[in-house]
């Protein structure tokens, strides 16, 4: 591990640098705090029943599917495209150091991003000098929701990123990736094949790995450890599975 | 330590899906020295390259650098290789300087020694006025520099370059060349090139390989005589030519007219004459063509490049493939 602090910096000055990060950025910005002025809009007019950060992180899925396959795309696949994981895979550093540096960036970036948008929240306390509208427990639920399964949404991108070395074909597969993820075992949760009694085990599984449900413990302050081992278990099999993609390329190259 | 080769390869071989890249390659390289690696395209040379640097697992054989297996201590192997890889892919959006510190850091440099060595490889690879634009907006030469400049920064024992020269001008080729001379007894360098007299100016010794296997090694003199066997002659001469396959034989007995030409406006033709002796036979032949009725305008030795080594040597390889079919 002694070049991945190395390897971590590079990349982190890289997305710096980049114009394609300040654009990403912006945008997201703007997403979040269109949907955070149609909330207050509507608490404005009519009494509602949970707080508005409970309402700001249920659409989290949308920003998540479309920012984790642009941070994450170029990571892996660029690399390969342009034959520099040759020269970097020539040096003292390992395909573990090269695939960590690459997830650390990236998701140090995504919580930045996510992070900036508790501004919001800062700025309503400010203006509206009303306690009740920040409702702390919602808040810090939704955030570290944020934090824990953003662990899981870019190791999938950096592992779709490993796959292909076309920038858009990682991006398009690391958004189905989370969009299965998300909305495929929800469907599946409510479809009729698994209520058959023989398929009891395989029901439960899914049911344990729903995001959505995950997303509403969270956000009501209920945080089960099986829920994080969850994101952790599936990270660490991800970025696993990175490496070996990335190693299994270089035997057939 | 400094007894063992710097480069040993046994018995490589390398195949992918069915296709033998690398089949039974044997070579050594000692230490300080140059070695050239040639060979028509898909011959094998990056591929043995990219074993050589730890990259590309074998699938049988045996290679170490410095006395150090590649198979079981690969990053041990990459402490002591700077390795320019085909095409020389760089980052596009990194500042010339920035980019050699990283790799500096990667390479295990303190951070201290880092800034007055990467001062030095600047310096040597005429690469100051550009140390702080962006490499993907250098031109070719430029690019190529800097891939030089990374390989050689961390000063390790053996430099493997793939096709280090390509694409450059013949003024930068010139700094390329002096470069790699000035590393000569230092440091053992392997380039592979398709730019024959580059090989043949720069590397003390040439190794040349087709369809996977050596096909000739040796210095360029030394391949000459091995692969091409013969020396040839070029005279130009005037008179009736008739009686002189007998006077030729007289002074050698393989010396024979390989060749004529047409006589010009004045009478003179151009012979060219080949013998298997590698003698000096221009005395003889000037005393025997002066004395007789003959008019000798001009005698000289041909040297064959090594362009024409490489010719024959990749040709035989050919012959010996095509018989070992035929054998079938």
């Amino acid at each position: 591990m002694k070049h991945f602090f190395t390897l971590l910096s590079h990349e982190i000055r890289m997305l710096l640098v980049s114009p394609g990060t300040y654009l990403a950025s912006l945008l997201f910005l703007t997403f979040m705090g269109f949907i955070f002025t149609t909330i207050l809009e509507s608490y404005s007019k009519a009494p509602q029943e949970v707080s508005p950060a409970q309402v700001f992180f249920q659409l989290f899925w949308l920003p998540v599917l479309f920012m984790v396959p642009m941070l994450t795309m170029k990571c892996l696949a660029e690399e390969r495209r342009l034959g520099t994981i040759e020269t970097l895979l020539t040096t003292p550093v390992t395909t573990t150091e090269v695939v960590l540096g690459k997830y650390g960036a990236a998701y140090l970036l995504y919580l930045a991003l996510w992070g900036s948008t508790g501004g919001f929240f800062l700025i309503l306390r400010k203006f509206s000098g009303d306690m009740r509208f920040i409702d702390s427990g919602p808040l810090l639920g939704g955030y570290l929701f944020i934090a824990v399964s953003g662990l899981l949404f870019i190791a999938i991108g950096v592992f779709a990123s490993s796959l292909s070395k076309n920038q858009a074909v990682a991006g398009i597969l690391c958004f189905t990736m989370i969009f299965g993820l998300i909305f495929g075992l929800s469907f599946l949760s409510s479809s009729a094949i698994l209520s058959r009694d023989a398929l009891q085990p395989a029901r439960m599984a899914v049911d344990y790995a729903q995001v959505l449900t995950h997303r509403d413990d969270f956000t009501r302050g209920v945080i089960d450890t099986r829920q994080m081992l969850f994101y952790l278990s599936g990270t660490v099999l991800a970025l696993i599975f990175s490496i070996l993609s990335v190693e299994a390329k270089l035997l057939h190259s | 330590m400094s007894d063992t080769p710097a480069i040993e390869v046994s018995h490589l071989v390398k195949s992918y899906a069915g296709v033998t890249a690398v089949n039974d390659i044997s070579f050594r390289v000692a230490r300080g020295e140059i070695l050239g690696f040639l060979g028509p395209n898909g011959a094998g040379k990056s591929t043995t390259m990219r074993i050589l640097t730890g990259y590309l697992p074998a699938t049988s054989g045996n290679v170490s650098i410095c006395g150090v297996s590649v198979a079981a201590s690969p990053d041990e192997v990459k402490r002591h290789i700077g390795y320019m890889p085909e095409n020389n892919p760089l980052p596009e959006d990194m500042r010339v300087s920035e980019y050699l510190y990283f790799r500096g850091r990667l390479k295990e440099i303190t951070r201290r020694m880092l800034g007055p060595r990467i001062d030095e490889v600047l310096e040597l690879c005429d690469l100051k006025r550009v140390r702080h634009k962006i490499i993907g907006q250098l031109s070719k030469g430029y690019r190529q520099r800097v891939g030089i400049a990374e390989s050689i920064l961390a000063e390790p024992p053996v430099i493997i370059m793939d096709e280090p020269t390509i694409g450059l001008d013949p003024h930068q080729i010139l700094i390329v060349r002096d470069l790699i001379a000035s590393l000569r007894g230092r440091m053992t360098v392997i380039i592979s090139s398709h730019i024959l007299p580059e090989i043949e100016m720069t590397c003390d010794r040439v190794l040349i390989i087709n369809q996977g296997r050596v096909v000739a090694q040796g210095t360029p003199a030394d391949l000459r005589r091995e692969v091409l066997g013969r020396s040839t002659y070029q005279i130009e001469v005037a008179g009736d030519t008739a009686s002189l396959p007998l006077l030729l034989a007289a002074i050698d007995p393989t010396l024979s007219v390989s060749a004529a030409g047409e006589p010009d406006a004045d009478g003179f033709r151009r012979l060219t004459l080949s013998t298997e002796n590698n003698g000096e036979l221009g005395e003889p032949l000037l005393r025997t063509l002066g004395s007789q009725p003959y008019r000798l305008r001009a005698l000289s030795r041909v040297n064959p490049t090594l362009e024409d080594v490489f010719l024959a040597a990749t040709r035989r390889s050919w012959d010996v493939k095509t018989n070992d079919l035929r054998k079938k």
